[in-house]
């Protein structure tokens, strides 16, 4: 099944797949380009066997200093047809950029989109209320970039810094 | 107060042109009917609903965050917190996953207890669910008859974990100790007098007229749109989608024990009830499968690199002095993957996405929270009922402010 639905989307979606990394993973995974993306997940979700119809979970990782792009959107979808098996779909996402929504096709990715959007930074278009759904509106930044201090607004420095803050502040004062 | 200004700012752009005679009633953050800080505002006109806005965050923690800073057996007091109605199953959640990462085999003594606590978990949510649920529809005798059993399984979980909310159940490897000697006959007892008490608290609250007339097909969505959502747990079962973790991607020995899915018909406020009582005679049944075969042997798997040694040898054996010194300072060493792990919450599937890198702490967290994900579905669900049947509707969805959030 695995090997069938490989070969279904390497040869299907050969222009819509990037180059990827190995990742030591339980769960299939193909890199898509962000363009494509609702084109990829609308076929896989009306195709008759394989029919991934659940929108199963929807993050993002940021991969500050690490690797280029910096972001990736992560997309779980599930097949009951398959008996429940698992796919992911990681696209790709660099500073500044927008991935194409999926609330279209899944009403689901509504909030999830938005908490990624709110606490990553990183906008979906064509959603229909892009708005920060957890932190205040007036709120500044976005806590789950790698570059936000881990206390909180205000503070410029990253919590490894304050070791060394408190050691200089020792020996000069 | 920055906060609430510019949502009330936020809520005066939305709502401006109200048609004449409707009214903004506003349900929360903190409101008897909310069970948690969570907010809604509800556009009625008369007693229809004709709009709702949900604005959640007044608990966000960003435990996603602090994740990766902590390290694996200290994320786990996080997630304690997220649904704190069955603490142990989050737990359990997260430990199955990281052992998962590693490799690590667990004796089957400490699955069938996991197992038996999951249970007792999920039995401890589910009377916290329905109970309050008839408190909120004005019947508060049915949870009074129930809370006796919780108390009696919160007094397990003290015993066998030194607290009763935030549990901090089960350690990467293993238990934190060993299960006590009454440990089995104390189950078996609450067995026996939970049995009774629910047929009792049936009777005396679902077979009620009242409750009846209340929650019939009030609430309801159905299957396509259930799916649509990403529903999970009950909810989902209760619109009649038979889908359950532990029978579609079994964990721990779930494929090995006998108990069936309920379903319900129409994802009403009802068939929410009526499944998750139902869900409770199955947890019994799952348990009572258990309890006698429980193994002998070790509570934890022998991995002296990732399991903290009995403190007697620490203070006299170098090795564990070693050890002990290596796990709490540079804590459990996870290979680099990523992995995700999916089990069956009480409120559905909680899954866990873990991407490590082969440091001391995760390079990233993500927590699927059955909660937020069903949740979004609230204003379509009350959308042209009665205001009084919203307070039915999110009681029967069993929303928990610390899940939502995170």
């Amino acid at each position: 099944m695995k090997e069938k639905l490989t070969e279904f989307i390497t040869t299907r979606f050969v222009d819509c797949l990037l180059p990827q990394r190995d990742i030591n993973t339980n769960l299939l995974y193909f890199s898509i380009q962000k363009e494509k993306l609702p084109e990829v997940v609308r076929t896989l979700k009306d195709h008759p066997e394989f029919a991934f119809s659940f929108l199963n979970d929807l993050t993002s990782i940021d991969w500050l200093g690490k690797r280029e792009p910096r972001f990736e959107v992560i997309y779980l979808l599930r097949s009951p047809k398959l008996g429940h098996f698992r796919l992911q779909l990681r696209v790709p996402v660099g500073e500044g950029e927008s991935v194409p929504s999926l609330s279209e096709i899944f009403p689901a990715a509504n909030w999830p989109e938005r908490e990624v959007f709110d606490l990553m930074g990183i906008p979906f278009s064509g959603h229909p209320r892009m708005e920060r759904l957890i932190m205040p509106d007036n709120f500044v930044g976005h806590p789950l970039r790698k570059d936000y201090p881990l206390e909180g607004p205000g503070q410029d420095y990253l919590i490894e810094d304050l070791l060394t803050i408190h050691v200089k502040e020792d020996i000069t004062g | 107060m920055v906060m609430y200004e510019k949502t009330a700012e936020h809520f005066g752009q939305k709502f401006k042109d109200l048609p004449e005679g409707h009214l903004l009633v506003n349900l929360g953050p903190s409101h008897p009917a909310t069970h948690g800080i969570l907010q809604n505002v509800i556009q009625i006109d008369g007693e229809r609903v004709v709009d709702t806005e949900s604005v959640i965050g007044y608990v966000h923690r960003c435990f996603e965050k602090l994740g990766e800073r902590y390290d694996y057996n200290q994320f786990l007091v996080c997630t304690d917190r997220m649904n704190y109605v069955s603490t142990p199953l989050n737990n359990i959640g997260w430990i199955l996953t990281v052992e998962k990462m590693m490799q690590i085999q667990v004796p089957d003594r400490v699955t069938y207890v996991r197992m038996i606590i999951s249970e007792l978990s999920r039995i401890m949510d589910h009377i916290i669910c329905n109970g309050i649920m008839g408190v909120d529809l004005g019947a508060f005798s049915g949870l009074l008859h129930l809370f006796h059993h919780r108390e009696n399984i919160y007094q397990i979980l003290e015993k066998l974990t030194g607290a009763r909310l935030t549990t901090t159940f089960c350690r990467v490897g293993g238990m934190e100790r060993d299960i006590y000697p009454e440990f089995q006959t104390e189950i078996k007892l609450i067995l026996k007098g939970l049995k009774p008490a629910l047929d009792e608290f049936e009777e005396l609250l679902i077979r009620n007229k009242i409750f009846n007339e209340r929650t019939k097909g009030i609430g309801g969505i159905s299957a396509d749109r259930a799916i649509a959502y990403g529903f999970s747990g009950p909810n989902l079962r209760a619109a009649g989608v038979p889908w359950d973790v532990r029978k579609d991607d079994p964990y721990m020995f779930y494929d090995k024990v006998n108990f069936d899915i309920p379903v319900g018909e129409d994802g009403s406020a009802l068939d929410r009830t009526l499944v998750r009582m139902e869900e409770m005679r199955q947890s019994m049944k799952i348990i009572e499968q258990l309890i006698d075969g429980i193994p002998e042997g070790p509570y934890h798997a022998d991995v002296p690199h990732s399991f903290l040694p009995p403190k007697d040898r620490v203070y006299h054996n170098m090795e564990e002095l070693i050890y002990h010194f290596k796990i709490i300072m540079h804590g459990v060493k996870v290979p680099p993957g990523e992995y995700y792990h999916a089990t069956e919450a009480a409120n559905g599937e909680l899954g866990f996405y873990v991407v490590s890198e082969g440091d001391k702490s995760p390079w990233r967290v993500h927590v699927r929270r059955p909660c937020f994900w069903y949740y979004q579905a609230f204003p379509e669900m009350v959308k042209g009922g009665l205001l009084a049947d919203t307070i039915a509707t999110m009681s029967s969805l069993n929303v928990i402010a610390g899940e939502l959030d995170c």
